[in-house]
């Protein structure tokens, strides 16, 4: 099995310290985080992780259980780039005064759909959102002109065949909830266990 | 201990009393029915201390020598009794002191709550005196660890800990207490168990449908094979294991940490797998058609090499813990349960069956065993003694009965190799972890967990001067345990090892012990120590016979060597006997 691109999600109470304790799962193994993203979720005190990293399926399979078993983590799902749909954000700032100058620049951003975020004397910022190949290509696009600063965030992304989780949490307060959300992960994964 | 002033809140009708934080630990440990408290007091955790004087006819607590030693004690206690352990240590040096007890106990699974005093909270981060980030250096060895600023927290946080250590899969939880928290007073409205957590799982429903997978491949069976680990004792489902193996008449061999869920002599039981364990399991782990994992988690020391074992074997896998499962071996089948649950859906579903053209092979095996390594291991023609002919002695003295707590190395192999046990929680030993200097403070424990049983700590001479500070503990408390020193004058299992894969090149083993009788003396701990053959079971029975803690120090072959033994990269297959 080879190493290819994961996507982790993991649903958790929103705790102190969880960070490092989900951390240290993939630092134990001597695994690089390519990406993380913790932000809350649309349901009050749950936040969620995205994770992505490269490894083979067996190791992101076992991981995600031994994600699962923290306490306070509620789910963790894993999923390959065409199970999901994701997006990164970059901002670059570049002189005002080089776009101002070279309308070239102007139709570069436009062709990459960057947006002004903002526009001073010295500097303009713009954002672009998209997957990692299109802002690299702005950033080699901008360069001869200046690029001042460039960042870019984590990944974010939506699992394609994901239901509600909030209808899912509201089960998970019950004392003894159904099966469908006790599932089994081992038994369940001949079907599609990680897909919620 | 002075009666809690009732105090009515305007406006709440419910009734609470004004109690500090320190209190609010103390009435939770009664309501969670503890009775001893292994621990070491300090700065951070004074106020717990302050209001334990007042809770003393209540609550035991053992002040140990050292805050491993604590940790290592309330294991004992837990892996004797099947409760939860309690230490109480302070911040900085008393925090980090427990990490090694932690890691063992996560890797063991033996369900703790540690209380750590903290600096207060208004200094967290500021390099005060005695400030350790306890709680970021205890994560990897903790089920769950929490750290508590404001004393309102101290209930439903403990109900929390004591709820998570000791359910599910079990493990340690380490509560970290700022002095604020612990001082400060509010309005304590009583305590609530805690019973659910959201997003904590610990009992799964067990899926039937994969129960009856696995019965079905236990009924095609024709030379199936139980393997079983701790998870039998720690479900408290000995009688639900025993039940099963004798319907469906397959024997089964038990890992280190599964000792003594079945009794040693059951006409099943055919002995202990893994690195040293015994022939037969070992080999015919690779010719069963059908293994059967309970409760176990396939150790390293264990498996051997995990691609030439038991490939031709469907495997069916019974945990707890969904993560085990498929981790270190493929499950053909895997059951996601509690063992007290699914072993006896699993033995309704099987046939009653005998294999005893099967059976006899691991008992043609055993017989191999016997008459190349045990009979000449028990009866050594030299005059030095051997580890395994005074284990067996202790047998035959205790018949069984006694819990035995081992240290770790090659005594621990020759006692968990030979000791024979009745009953359930008898073997307690450091089995992941391997860590030296866990014997005797452990014993402690398992005496007060074990209070009504002949405790024996069986340490080797390295492991013992690991946490030899300890006899002040025994001294002090009176604890009624029987060390048995078996001293080789080496880092035993070391030496082996260099002996066998290092061209003899015995680098650091050779290790020199104090005059353990006269350091015995110095705790008030009477002692004897023997090198002669015919002196061994008078000494023996000197030492089972006495009124309180005794130490008998036992000199044994130099170089002896523990086998059988598969060498590391092996296949269990490959396991030598000689």
């Amino acid at each position: 099995m080879s190493k290819r691109e994961f996507t982790v999600t993991v649903y958790t109470e929103n705790q102190v310290g969880l960070l490092n304790r989900i951390a240290i799962i993939f630092s134990r193994r001597k695994i690089n985080v390519e990406s993380l993203n913790t932000s809350p979720t649309e349901v009050e005190s749950v936040h969620r992780f995205t994770i992505v990293i490269n490894e083979t399926e067996e190791v992101v399979s076992k991981l995600c259980r031994q994600i699962e078993k923290q306490v306070e983590v509620l789910k963790a799902y894993y999923n390959t780039e065409d199970e999901i749909v994701w997006q990164e954000l970059a901002l670059y700032k570049v002189s005002t005064d080089a776009i101002a100058e070279k309308v070239k620049v102007e139709r570069l951003l436009r062709e990459y759909g960057a947006r002004a975020v903002a526009i001073r004397k010295d500097y303009t910022v713009f954002e672009t959102t998209g997957h990692r190949e299109e802002t690299d290509n702005l950033i080699k696009a901008l360069e001869p002109y200046g690029l001042i600063e460039f960042v870019r965030s984590a990944r974010v992304a939506i699992i394609k065949g994901s239901s509600d989780f909030h209808e899912r949490l509201k089960e998970f307060e019950y004392k003894e909830p159904g099966e469908e959300v006790v599932e089994n992960e081992f038994l369940d994964k001949k079907e599609e266990v990680f897909s919620m | 201990m002075e009666t809690l002033e009732l105090v009515k809140q305007q406006g709440v009708k419910k009734a609470t009393t004004n109690i500090n934080g320190s209190k609010a630990v103390l009435e939770a440990f009664i309501a969670e029915g503890v009775e001893t408290i292994f621990g070491y007091p300090g700065g951070a955790i004074m106020p717990i201390y302050d209001a334990l004087y007042d809770y003393h006819d209540k609550l035991k607590h053992i002040l140990v020598r050292h805050e491993q030693g604590a940790i290592h004690a309330a294991q004992g206690f837990a892996r004797a009794s099947g409760k939860t352990g309690v230490v109480f240590a302070t911040s900085g040096p008393g925090a980090t002191n427990l990490v090694t007890g932690l890691a063992d106990a996560m890797i063991d699974s033996t369900p703790l709550v540690c209380i750590t005093g903290q600096v207060y909270a208004h200094l967290l981060g500021t390099d005060a005196f005695q400030e350790t980030d306890v709680i970021n250096i205890t994560t990897p060895v903790t089920k769950w660890n929490y750290q508590v600023t404001d004393a309102t927290e101290i209930p439903t946080v403990l109900a929390k800990a004591f709820y998570i250590a000791n359910s599910g899969r079990p493990g340690p939880v380490l509560i970290d207490i700022t002095k604020n928290a612990q001082l400060q007073p509010f309005d304590y409205e009583g305590y609530t168990k805690c019973e659910h957590i959201r997003s904590y799982r610990p009992n799964p429903i067990v899926r039937k449908e994969f129960v009856e997978a696995a019965a079905q491949l236990i009924n095609e069976a024709e030379k199936p094979f139980v393997i079983f680990g701790q998870g039998v004792i720690l479900g408290k489902a000995e009688k639900e294991f025993k039940q099963f193996i004798e319907k469906a008449g397959i024997p089964a061999a038990w890992t280190i940490m599964g000792m003594s869920a079945i009794p040693t002599d059951h006409p099943l039981g055919v002995g202990m797998l893994g690195m040293h364990g015994n022939y037969g399991p070992n080999v015919l782990t690779n010719e069963c058609d059908v293994l059967i994992a309970i409760g176990m988690r396939f150790d390293d020391r264990v498996t051997g090499r995990l691609d030439k074992y038991a490939k031709q074997a469907k495997v069916i896998h019974l945990d707890i813990d969904p993560s085990e499962i498929d981790k270190n071996v493929k499950a053909t089948v895997g059951v996601w349960g509690d063992c007290k649950e699914t072993l006896p859906m699993l033995t309704s579903l099987i046939e009653q069956k005998v294999y005893p053209q099967w059976l006899k092979k691991f008992n043609d095996y055993k017989q191999l065993e016997e008459e190349t390594c045990i009979v000449p291991e028990m009866n050594p023609v030299c005059d030095e003694l051997s580890m395994a002919e005074v284990i067996n002695l202790l047998n035959e003295l205790t018949e069984g009965n006694a819990v035995v707590v081992t240290d770790v190395g090659q005594h621990q192999m020759v006692t968990c190799r030979y000791a024979k046990y009745n009953s359930s929680k008898s073997n307690i030993t450091s089995g992941g972890l391997g860590t030296m200097g866990f014997a005797l403070p452990a014993a402690i424990g398992a005496k007060f967990g074990a209070p009504d049983k002949t405790v024996v700590a069986v340490i080797g001479d390295g492991g013992f001067q690991m946490t030899i500070q300890e006899l002040g503990t025994i001294m002090q408390s009176e604890v009624n345990v029987k060390i048995l020193i078996l001293n080789n004058q080496f880092l035993g299992m070391v030496r082996q090892w260099q002996q066998l894969f290092h061209d003899k090149r015995y680098s650091f083993v050779d290790i020199a012990s104090p005059d353990y009788v006269q350091v015995a003396k110095g705790y008030n701990i009477p002692g004897y120590k023997l090198e002669k053959r015919e002196e061994l079971k008078h000494s023996l029975q000197n030492m089972l016979e006495h009124n309180g803690a005794y130490l008998l120090e036992v000199m044994v072959g130099k170089e002896d060597n523990v086998f059988p033994m598969v060498p590391q990269g092996c296949s269990v297959s490959e396991i030598r006997l000689k």
